[in-house]
């Protein structure tokens, strides 16, 4: 079946078959492969992106049904030498280690801070319980996404 | 002034946050095959048949190969100490022995055609009674092996010299003793295993791999292929996270390139969470046996701990890691007679393997907890008992019973310091308001005193350092970051020692034509060895550079300086005359050949970090609920090149041991069905359960080393598992709760109340 | 972590996904958000012929004021419950738990008329539906019907609905009393292990059950107890009679009967 999506702001049209998980569609026909797969179950979140501006989980949308729809991933929202506020605090407060959740995990963060615009630590640590890391035990993950919503962190 | 001890952000950041890490399944590799494993679905069996005919005509299928096919011989374990007769088929051939073992490869065109396929594979079993729980495999008729005639793997108390001594508790008032189970966990790095083959016109093959150690790789590919290792090239590109259980050397993997030569292509394996939590390998696994002697006074005499260690259905690794628990049995503690025994038993369970501390955090959880069981039966406080019996600093180098030697240490200081950060009197004062009270909130306070040993394994370790042409500085690693921030700590010390800027240097690991030899990332090794290394490369490299310098200035090398401030050199005294790296890196090149410097470095010993933890718990005694709200942590790992990355580690670390503590742990129905095999049923913890930690900075450098550093990567498990556990039994110790097994979910904590209730 | 193939067909508007139910017989399935049908198939424990992809009729997505009730469209989203305002105001308790459903990545795509036909006893929303005494509007080849929520949940992921019905809106009262959710579960973003969903309905106390039977419960006895004049305590203490919790990996049954008491005694006092 055809579909259009606007991936990172460009109009993308493919042929996909019906069962093609979004993030097999971003990855394997796009190329972009900053979106990871992390498990099989919906549960750990690695594969989040933004569907017209909300985060979902990559791996638990049909291609399908994001025909006529925007996507935006980790690839869309700054560049080494730009990047985005919430990526330069998860530098800055060392948010990341092997990297493999830390797409999924920014782009939770940004849906989380377009709601929660100036988060409380309660309100980040459930606002990433969609999110799963094992390298940072997230101290330094919260603290970056307080810092990048403006909150001081606690500790 | 020296970089070394800042807070530098890392170099490698903004890839991964841009556009994202390399890992295998993103590597480009043209024409590659997809390889799907069909799993055993049964934890015993025998292998009647199987049915590949409808799976071979499936579209897009290439090839489907069981053990029939494969004649490779099967591998013994990799640690010679095991029961080398129980071997390990590259497919199953007449049996199975665990769920997820993989019976026959799927070779399709797609992904998806290969999960299509592998459905079709019809394979039957004649079900076997499957050994589940370790305490039966030694005495069990069903064997895993019966031509090897035993379940046991390992007898660590033969080999030792293991034989209770009868007067063993001679001189105790108090002797308490306890069978505690440290639980089985799933490392769950957040990349799966991967991996890609491909062989090359040359007969060259090329091995993409998700792994910890690549050289190790390389040889065990050269080994199974009877190739020279030069002849096997192994790439790990970025790696999603190991905690040790990407050390070993699994059979999927190792199969690829058998696959790749048969059907003349490249492959790609990636497994599925699903799998992973089958096949990847499990942590931990012993139930202990332990039994600890002393005096009303709070002295400790006598330890002894008896350990029955978990392999799972293939011997490996984890069957090995009793030797650590063994060799850090007394902690950090004086004790004057220490015993230790057990065995190794197969399971029909997933092998075990490494896990972030692999048999230390056995170690410490055994004594820890026995420490406080010990407290309470003389009604002392757990502080004050540990205080009582700690090596004292002068003691150090400090030889114990198991025959570790302590580096440096001052175990009491670690104490002192975290009583004080944490508040330790005025907690203690707030759980006896809330005792008092009788609320449904109690608060709980655990401790634990820590020492473990890192880098354990002997042998030399790669560091390189090169200057090029233009002054730029490529600095090379035999071990392999995959998290842990070596592109920048590495280039840390080259810049402190050569004054080139952090972003003029080019980091290079993972790729065994790049660098010739190495251990790997594992057993929190990497800066005290390749670290040091560096450090030494860079420091040859300086003076060679001198020696250029000498000549482009016109002086005596021994009166050439390099300014490490402003990367010049200069004649000493003559600080206005001089030579930029570029400009000698220049001359090097031109008339010599250039200013690399590749160096083995050989560490005297293992080090000894240490460090004591405190745990504060909530129990809702309703529902037996429990909260960890505050956790303190004073870790000391010798000199910290960089404490953003090593506050990293350790948060990394206290969160996977609380997990253990509280929440995961790998299950097993009678029959040997896996009832946790993904990420909805296996609880990992996330942040949602966890507070923010309290870290305590402290350092007591190594003399072993010039970098005066230990390593970081495992305290943290290491100390917060049986902090957790001690702090929920003390906060239910006023309701006679003496013990609870991990993981402390709600409802074994309610159990555990409910049935002290009914003793009461 | 790939389905089973399947065809796909796209429905503009209520009336279209009912036809194409009826062309496409037992081997078709809705799809709405797809976070209870995708990870099933994506397991291959779920393996329809074809899907029907209802997550593009708009007319289904509203919440409105319906005089003593709330009207909410069954292809609301959770996201779009938690925040509504009419909610808030009147229904407290549907925004506060529609907010407390999986993690926000599923809230952001699950709608509470797919976890509703889901049916599962775990889930929140259709334990809270049955504490408010809600109403289930279904639309099928011969036009719509109004189901109680207490005669829509049958069996284990099973209910009242036909297999060629969609479900098209939840009607549930405007509350002027109090009322308590109180989930417990392992983590954040898993299942409850045992739910208790309480509220003052029509001058009575209403309680039910998350997970406690092979279908969302009604507390009987304890609303019984308290209709009788029974203290909260005491009503609590009968909290899991008539219930028949299962024992799995999170709990065992009598662990999940004390749960049950301890939540409606807990929620109970919160709803005062």
């Amino acid at each position: 079946m055809k579909v259009s999506i606007a991936v990172n702001g460009e109009q993308q049209q493919h042929d996909v078959e019906p069962r093609v998980l979004l993030v097999h569609h971003l990855r394997e026909t796009l190329g972009l492969t900053g979106t990871n797969v992390g498990c099989d179950t919906s549960s750990c979140g690695a594969c989040t992106v933004l569907l017209d501006g909300e985060s979902v989980k990559s791996c638990t949308v049909l291609a399908v049904q994001a025909d006529g729809r925007s996507v935006t991933t980790i690839e869309g929202i700054g560049s080494a030498a730009a990047m985005h506020p919430v990526q330069a605090a998860f530098q800055e407060h060392h948010g990341l280690q092997c990297g493999f959740c830390t797409p999924g995990m920014v782009m939770a963060a940004l849906s989380l801070l377009e709601e929660h615009p100036k988060p409380t630590e309660a309100e980040v640590r459930e606002g990433l319980e969609g999110n799963l890391c094992r390298c940072t035990g997230y101290h330094n993950i919260v603290a970056a996404v307080m810092a990048a919503g403006g909150s001081k962190a606690t500790a | 002034m020296s970089i070394l001890g800042n807070r530098v952000v890392r170099l490698e950041d903004p890839r991964f946050l841009t556009v994202g890490g390399t890992y295998v399944d993103d590597v480009p590799l043209d024409g590659a095959l997809f390889v799907t494993y069909v799993r055993s679905t049964m934890a015993h069996a025998v292998i009647s048949s199987i049915d590949t005919a409808e799976a071979r005509v499936a579209p897009g299928v290439v090839a489907i190969f069981t053990a029939a096919d494969v004649d490779l011989a099967p591998r013994p374990p990799a640690i010679p100490m095991l029961n080398m007769a129980m071997t390990r088929p590259w497919l199953s051939t007449d049996r199975v022995r665990f769920v997820g073992e993989p019976v026959a490869a799927v070779v399709s065109e797609t992904r998806a055609a290969g999960v299509d396929a592998a459905e079709l594979v019809f394979v039957d079993y004649e079900p076997l009674p499957a050994i589940v729980d370790p305490e039966s495999a030694e005495q069990s008729e069903v064997l895993l092996f019966p031509d090897v005639g035993t379940n046991i793997a390992m007898d660590i108390g033969a080999m030792m010299g293991f034989s209770p001594a009868p007067d063993f508790f001679d001189g105790c008032d108090v002797v308490v003793r306890q069978r505690i189970v440290n639980n089985r966990v799933a490392p769950c790095p957040m990349e799966v295993r991967a991996a890609a083959a491909v062989w090359g016109p040359d007969g060259r093959l090329t091995q993409w791999a998700s792994t910890q150690n690549p050289n190790a790789l390389r040889d065990s590919l050269a080994e199974a292929y009877g190739l020279e290792p030069s002849q096997v090239r192994v790439i790990a590109p970025d790696v999603g996270g190991g905690f040790g259980a990407k050390t070993g050397l699994s059979t999927e993997e190792h199969l690829l390139p058998w696959i790749a030569k048969r059907v003349d292509r490249p492959v790609r394996f990636v497994e599925t969470r699903t799998e992973s939590m089958l096949t990847m390998g499990h942590g931990r696994g012993q139930t202990q046996f332990v039994e600890l002697g002393g005096t009303r006074d709070g002295k400790v005499l006598a330890w002894r701990n008896v350990v029955l260690q978990d392999a799972g259905a293939y011997p490996g690794m984890g069957g090995f890691l009793s030797f650590m628990t063994r060799l850090m049995a007394s902690g950090v503690y004086v004790i004057p007679k220490v015993e230790f025994g057990g065995k190794t038993v197969v399971t029909n369970t997933t092998p075990t393997t490494a896990y972030r501390g692999a048999g230390r955090p056995e170690a410490a959880a055994a004594i820890e907890r026995a420490m406080d069981l010990f407290a309470v039966e003389i009604g002392m406080d757990p502080a004050e008992v540990r205080r009582a019996n700690l090596i004292q600093k002068d003691q150090f180098p400090y030889a114990t019973a198991m025959g570790a030697t302590y580096d440096s240490g001052d175990y009491e200081q670690a104490l002192d310091l975290l009583l004080d950060a944490a508040g330790y009197r005025a907690l203690r004062d707030e759980q006896a308001r809330r005792r008092a009270e009788g609320g449904t909130r109690q608060l709980g306070l655990g401790l634990a005193v820590y020492v473990e040993i890192t880098s354990p394994v002997p042998g030399p370790e790669f560091g390189g350092v090169e200057v090029t042409a233009d002054g730029k500085a490529v600095v090379r690693a035999g071990t392999f970051s995959h998290g842990q921030g070596h592109a920048t700590a590495f280039a840390m010390i080259v810049a402190d020692r050569l004054g080139i800027a952090l972003e003029d240097i080019e980091f290079v690991q993972g790729d065994t034509d790049l660098i010739p030899t190495g251990q790997g990332t594992m057993g929190s090794r990497s800066l005290q060895t390749a670290g040091v290394a560096v450090a030494q490369a860079s420091t040859q490299v300086a003076d060679k550079a001198r020696e250029v310098a000498a000549n482009l200035l016109e002086a005596a090398p021994d009166d050439v300086v390099l300014d490490t401030a402003s990367g010049n050199f200069h004649v000493a005294g003559s600080p206005t005359v001089t030579r930029s790296w570029s400009e000698v890196a220049a001359a090097a090149h031109a008339d010599g050949d250039g200013l690399r410097v590749d160096i083995d470095f050989t560490p005297e010993g293992a080090s000894f970090p240490f460090g004591a933890h405190l745990a504060v718990v909530e129990v809702d005694v309703e529902t037996g609920r429990v909260e960890l709200t505050r956790f303190v942590a004073v870790d000391d790992s010798g000199r910290i090149l960089n404490p953003l990355i090593t506050e990293g580690q350790r948060h990394g670390g206290i969160a996977q041991g609380v997990a253990q503590a509280l929440m995961e742990e790998v299950r097993y129905d009678e029959d040997g069905n896996p009832v946790t095999a993904n990420l909805a049923d296996y609880a990992m913890i996330s942040a949602a359960e966890l507070p923010s930690f309290e870290l305590v900075p402290m350092e007591t450098p190594t003399p072993l080393n010039e970098l005066g550093a230990k390593g970081i990567g495992e305290s943290g498990t290491i100390g917060a598992t049986p902090a957790v556990q001690n702090a929920v039994v003390d906060a239910l110790s006023h309701l006679g709760v003496r013990h609870v097994d991990m993981p402390l979910t709600a409802e074994r904590v309610w159990q555990a109340i409910q049935s002290a209730g009914e003793k009461a | 972590m790939i389905p089973a193939a399947f065809d796909y067909v796209r429905a503009g508007s209520a009336d279209e996904a009912v036809s194409l139910l009826a062309q496409h017989g037992d081997d078709a399935k809705l799809l709405a958000g797809g976070h209870s049908l995708l990870p099933l198939m994506k397991l291959r424990l779920a393996t329809p012929g074809v899907l029907v992809d209802v997550g593009r009729v708009a007319e289904l997505s509203y919440v409105r004021d319906a005089g003593d009730e709330i009207a909410v469209g069954a292809l609301t989203r959770h996201r779009d419950v938690e925040v509504s305002d009419a909610l808030r105001a009147d229904c407290g308790i549907l925004s506060h738990v529609a907010g407390m459903v999986g993690d926000p990545q599923v809230r952001h795509r699950g709608t509470i008329g797919g976890s509703i036909a889901h049916g599962d006893p775990a889930s929140d929303l259709p334990a809270v539906v049955l504490a408010l005494g809600g109403t289930l509007v279904a639309q099928g080849p011969s036009g719509q019907r109004e189901i109680a929520a207490s005669d829509f949940f049958r069996g284990f992921l099973e209910t009242a609905l036909a297999p060629d019905e969609l479900l098209t809106e939840i009607r549930v009262p405007k509350l002027a009393g109090g009322w308590s959710y109180q989930k417990f579960n392992r983590r954040a973003q898993d299942w409850a292990i045992v739910g208790a969903a309480a509220a003052r309905v029509n001058g009575g106390t209403n309680v039910a059950l998350v997970n406690m039977a092979a279908t969302p419960v009604r507390a009987t006895s304890v609303e019984q107890a308290l209709a009788g004049g029974a203290s909260v305590a005491d009503a609590a203490a009968s909290a899991d009679e008539g219930t028949e919790p299962s024992a799995d990996l999170n709990a065992s049954a009598d662990y999940r009967r004390h749960l049950a008491r301890v939540l409606v005694r807990r929620a109970l006092d919160e709803v005062g």
